[in-house]
């Protein structure tokens, strides 16, 4: 459960960008998390209520964003998305890839505030 | 039913700090209302809500990510080869450790950063006059970081260290999150867990440079398949390379040596 301590790290800058904007209450937040991230979307909204309580964050909606991953093929270079699951085959020509290209991100993209 | 009084005078409701609502005394609005109300206060004239929205980009392991890449710096100038070696609870990283130092750590200099939840008995298992050791106790955090594994380093003597070890929490979930600034992240899967781990635990598979599939020996008399576990392996870990080896009977330790030696090119 490392969740709790990534929750953390996205109040503290959601808190800084609140004070900073002189708002008084976040109403939506948005996360964008990679398929390959190793975060559980479900534990870090178990996190957020813990961790947004008593903030100008408390009662915000979450939105969390999932990232498909993309890997490249090393056999033909192509660059594909994977719809589901975590074997990669090449839609082109069937190889295996681990060249991975996106769906590792952790990210805070976007806060409502007023 | 409590007699509630239908002339309350104004003057005993409050304007709640947050939402600027009339509120009786002790009345607290719940906090997804509050901010309800509150948009619809700070709303213009046209209705339209003053809700600012701000679009950004901020990694959430950011912290981690900047020390991990001065860690890396570090390492890469001193010339030192540094593993991450991560598996769930037992599946052999310290005796592969023990082993390696008594064989390959005769050659080579190596140190070892080993971090648990609880005890040093880790760090007194690898303890060595020849290899220095330093234990990280977590306190119940289920991965190493980057900020540990600086603070790790500052106490080992390094002379002379051609090859850092770090064994990581026995975890397969929390450690895929967290870069060490290491060269190269070796994940073991035991004979023991079955042969589908890797698909059950893709994020940190994926993020392999080697696999070691430990305790070969015992695979036959737990009906263990190699060959499924090793197929498993591949599907979901095509980067990385493989390696079935067993501590106890020695099979596949050479190769993970010649690995290591690939590592530490003579200067
Ligand atoms: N049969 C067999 N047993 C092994 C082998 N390597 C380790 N073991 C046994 O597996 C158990 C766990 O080994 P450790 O080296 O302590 O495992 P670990 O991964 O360091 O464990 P944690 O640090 O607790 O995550 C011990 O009882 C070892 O004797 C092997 O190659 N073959
Ligand atoms: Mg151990
Ligand atoms: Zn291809």
């Amino acid at each position: 459960m490392h969740e709790v301590g990534i929750m953390e790290s996205a109040i503290d800058s959601v808190l800084h960008q609140a004070r900073a904007h002189g708002a008084r209450q976040v109403h939506r937040i948005v996360l964008r998390i990679g398929a390959l991230s190793g975060v559980e979307p479900e534990s870090l909204r178990f996190a957020f209520d813990v961790v947004t309580n008593g903030t100008l964050a408390a009662g915000a909606v979450l939105e969390i964003e999932s990232v498909p991953a993309r890997a490249l093929c090393a056999a033909c270079a192509e660059e594909f998305s994977v719809e589901s699951g975590f074997i990669y085959t090449c839609p082109r020509c069937g190889a295996l890839s681990g060249d991975i290209r996106q769906g590792r991100e952790l990210e805070l993209t976007r806060i409502e505030m007023s | 039913m409590n007699p509630v009084p239908d002339n309350t005078p104004a003057d005993e409701f409050q304007i709640h700090p947050l939402s600027g609502a009339a509120a009786r005394p002790g009345t607290r609005l719940s906090a997804p209302l509050a901010a309800e109300v509150a948009a619809t206060l700070a709303a213009g004239p046209e209705g339209g809500a003053a809700v600012r929205s701000v679009d950004l980009r901020v990694p959430l392991l950011e912290k981690n990510d900047i020390l991990a890449e001065r860690n890396r710096g570090y390492f890469l100038g001193r010339g030192l080869a540094t593993l991450n070696l991560v598996s769930s609870p037992g599946a052999g990283k310290t005796t592969l450790l023990e082993r390696t130092l008594d064989e390959f750590g005769r050659q080579t200099r190596c140190a070892v950063v080993v971090g648990d939840l609880e005890t040093d008995n880790d760090g007194r298992r690898l303890h060595r006059p020849h290899a220095p050791v330093a234990q990280i106790t977590t306190g119940g955090t289920c991965h190493l970081d980057a900020a540990m594994i600086a603070r790790a380093v500052e106490s080992l003597d390094l002379e002379g260290v051609r090859v850092l070890f770090i064994e990581n929490v026995g975890n397969l979930v929390c450690p895929a999150s967290f870069d060490l600034g290491e060269q190269v992240r070796v994940v073991l899967l035991s004979c023991t867990e079955g042969e589908d781990k890797p698909l059950k635990y893709p994020p940190i598979f994926k993020s392999a440079d080697l696999v070691l599939l430990t305790k070969v020996d015992v695979a036959d008399v737990l009906g263990f398949s190699r060959e499924l576990a090793c197929a498993n392996i591949r599907r979901i870990a095509p980067q990385a390379r493989l390696i079935p080896l067993s501590t106890r009977s020695g099979e596949g330790v050479a190769e993970w040596y010649d690995f290591l030696r690939t590592l530490t090119p003579q200067r």
